[in-house]
């Protein structure tokens, strides 16, 4: 390793503070004079002049990054992009008989990526304030993007367009809330700056039952009982699966089957011979009663 | 004297000989020592009502099926039929919770005897993996000649008819990411599921702590219930979970009791009771559906208070191992026991199976409404 090498440590931001500190400390002795660039970019080369002759040792520490190099004064030091890739504050050192130090800014570069967050999962219909939404914009070294940026968010159901809003970040962060939609299925948003985009899906699913009602008749193995198509309020048919508790009493006895909901309808048999009065209930939604007579 | 020690050694091993030989088997066996007959034609005979059962119980403790038969006819021999009905009576079929038992123990209680009848009631012992279960029987014996011999009701293994059972198969699955995904990608929320109901008493055993849990979600969900027990300097007595007293698999509003043991603590001690309910996404199907029918209270052999009914399987498919949960409620809807019971038998596809759980006495006379689950392990969704 020839003594023009730089070094490059990666440490952990308390070291990098701790070194910002001490470096502080040493720099009302400074003579020497630093010009640092006024605006930097992550990911940019960029160069630091020096003033006088002779060697000096260069530092340079950022947010996980530090350098130590040899160099000429008088001459330029070139910082390689590799070197400036995480955002924040850099502090610029030289020493030879006596140390000079100046600070700049490096931006985060331009938005790469989106981290995009929406919630819930799942969602019944029709429902205010339901969904949200919040992004984040990051270059592509993993900056979070702080300056103002516009976010188009973008939501469409299965039979709908909900909405589309430009939203511009603020501290980084940009978000939305609006109500779900009307119909059941997948709803689509998409968080967009530019060419950037993440798209997510969440469920639209139908909410509690609403005017459940039942029918049966007697058959030879018992009393077939099955719901009317379940749906909710909105009209949209309950989920698949969805338990109805089917509920049989008679003669002191009672019966009951949790069946689900298959094809917007549940089916359930009952083996009461004896009158009975059967009523079902999903939730918090009941059933009319059905009184069956005996064999 | 050396001749002395000798002859006495020699009468003693003669004398515990014989005592093997002819001593009656006691009730309580130890699992997984026979014992059978020493030498061949020493048979003990069934001079006495408890003598029958004895052999008879005995010999389904070492399974041997031809001894049992010995005692159960009189005139005819046995035939292999008879021997296989024997022994799926007692042994179990269709991977049920009784072919994974052995009858570890019997207790007999003659409940009444004529010169030539008697009826005797049987307290069975049986080690399952799900913990030892009690199961008590009525045995009716009639005398022939000098021996007495067993009258078991025959009973018939459920026979399914050949047929096609239409399912409209149901099932969710679970599609999760890797972990280099994105961040965000993959943000499932987990089951939105609620403890409905809570209740804290004392018991003989200990602390209980019950209820009912509900999913509220649109998707089924794993559902465990831990209850922390705090005094009232807010410091953890205790610490316990609902193992399988739940039905773990809820669908969609489907609502299970719950039920939290904790043994040899008094309630006195505690001053809070700290729920949490832990749910997580799961692949499940919605199949089968086993109804409960014929639900009632009433008092077994021995008066205590029992809910009867029967399981009806309405699907396609065997269940091998029913387990029927129950939460019994009082007049003001308030949970105040829940209860569980393993059936031994399989549940065929489209037949029935009884069950019976038991009801502490104090809890029976406040009981006015029950709710019944059933949980479900097949073997070859295992």
């Amino acid at each position: 390793m020839s003594w023009l090498t730089s070094t490059v440590w990666k440490i952990p931001r308390a070291g990098t503070l701790l070194l910002f500190v001490g470096a502080c400390w040493v720099a009302p002795s400074a003579a020497q004079e630093l010009r640092v660039p006024e605006s930097a970019m992550a990911g940019q080369a960029a160069v630091i002049s020096t003033n006088g002759s002779g060697h000096a040792t260069f530092y340079l520490i950022g947010p996980g990054t530090s350098i130590k190099r040899e160099i000429n004064l008088g001459e330029d030091v070139h910082v390689a992009p590799e070197s400036l890739e995480d955002s924040g504050q850099y502090l610029a050192i030289v020493c030879s008989e006596s140390c000079g130090s100046a600070t700049f800014y490096v931006q985060p570069s331009h938005p790469a990526s989106l981290s995009f967050l929406v919630h819930p999962s799942r969602v019944p219909d029709n429902q205010p304030d339901a969904v949200s939404g919040v992004a984040f914009p990051f270059d592509h070294f993993g900056n979070l993007v702080l300056d103002p940026l516009a976010v188009t968010f973008q939501a469409a159901g299965p039979k709908e367009k909900l909405f589309a809003r430009e939203v511009s970040t603020r501290d980084g962060v940009a978000w939305f809330r609006t109500a779900s939609g009307k119909s059941v299925g997948p709803l689509h948003i998409t968080a967009s700056i530019g060419p950037v985009s993440s798209p997510r899906v969440i469920a639209q699913v139908a909410s509690e039952p609403c005017n459940l009602r039942i029918k049966g008749q007697r058959t030879a193995k018992g009393i077939l009982v099955e719901t009317e198509p379940v749906h909710d309020c909105a009209g949209n048919p309950v989920a698949d699966g969805t338990i109805v508790t089917f509920n049989a009493s008679g003669d002191g006895e009672k019966s009951t089957v949790d069946a689900p909901i298959k094809g917007d309808v549940a089916r359930a048999l009952i083996t009461d011979s004896g009158p009975v009065t059967i009523s079902a209930a999903s939730g918090v939604a009941m059933t009319n009663e059905l009184r069956v007579g005996g064999k | 004297m050396k001749w002395t020690l000798s002859i006495a050694l020699v009468a003693a091993t003669i004398v515990l000989i014989a005592a093997g030989l002819f001593q009656t088997r006691s009730g309580g066996g130890t699992v997984g020592i026979a014992a059978g007959r020493a030498l061949p034609g020493f048979a003990m005979r069934p001079d006495t009502p408890e003598h029958a059962l004895t052999i008879l119980l005995g010999a389904v403790q070492r399974r041997d099926w031809k001894q049992a038969l010995t005692v159960m006819r009189t005139n005819d021999a046995a035939t292999s039929e008879d021997e296989q009905a024997m022994a799926q009576d007692w042994q179990g079929s269709n991977g049920s919770l009784r072919t994974f038992s052995s009858l570890e123990s019997f207790d007999l209680w003659p409940q009444h005897a004529t010169t030539d009848e008697a009826q005797i009631r049987a307290r069975l012992n049986w080690t399952t993996p799900v913990g030892p279960v009690e199961d008590l029987r009525d045995f009716n014996l009639t005398r022939s000649g000098e021996i007495w011999t067993v009258t078991l009701p025959r009973t018939e293994p459920p026979n399914v008819p050949a047929q096609i059972v239409p399912v409209t198969y149901l099932r969710w699955d679970l599609v999760s990411g890797n972990g280099q995904d994105k961040w965000g990608t993959h943000n499932l929320d987990a089951p939105r599921v609620r403890i409905i109901s809570m209740n804290a008493v004392n018991s003989a055993q200990g602390v209980v702590v019950m209820g009912e849990v509900e999913n509220e979600d649109t998707v089924p969900a794993f559902v465990n219930v831990n209850a922390t027990l705090l005094n009232a300097s807010a410091a953890v007595i205790d610490q316990e979970n609902s193992f399988d007293k739940i039905a773990h698999v809820l669908l969609p509003k489907a609502v299970s009791p719950y039920r939290i043991d904790f043994p040899g603590l008094d309630l006195a001690k505690v001053k809070n009771v700290r729920m949490d309910i832990k749910a997580a996404l799961v692949p499940a199907s919605a199949d089968p559906v086993i109804g409960v029918m014929d639900q009632k209270i009433e008092q077994d052999l021995q008066g205590n208070p029992v809910l009867h009914g029967a399981l009806l399987n309405q699907s396609g498919q065997t269940v091998n191992i029913p387990h029927v949960i129950a939460s019994f409620s009082d007049s003001n809807g308030r949970v105040i026991w829940v209860s569980d019971g393993y059936v031994d038998n399989a549940l065929l596809p489209q037949s029935s199976a009884p069950f019976a759980i038991q009801i502490p006495r104090n809890v029976a006379t406040n009981v006015r409404s029950f709710h019944v689950v059933v949980n479900q392990y097949s073997l070859e969704n295992s």
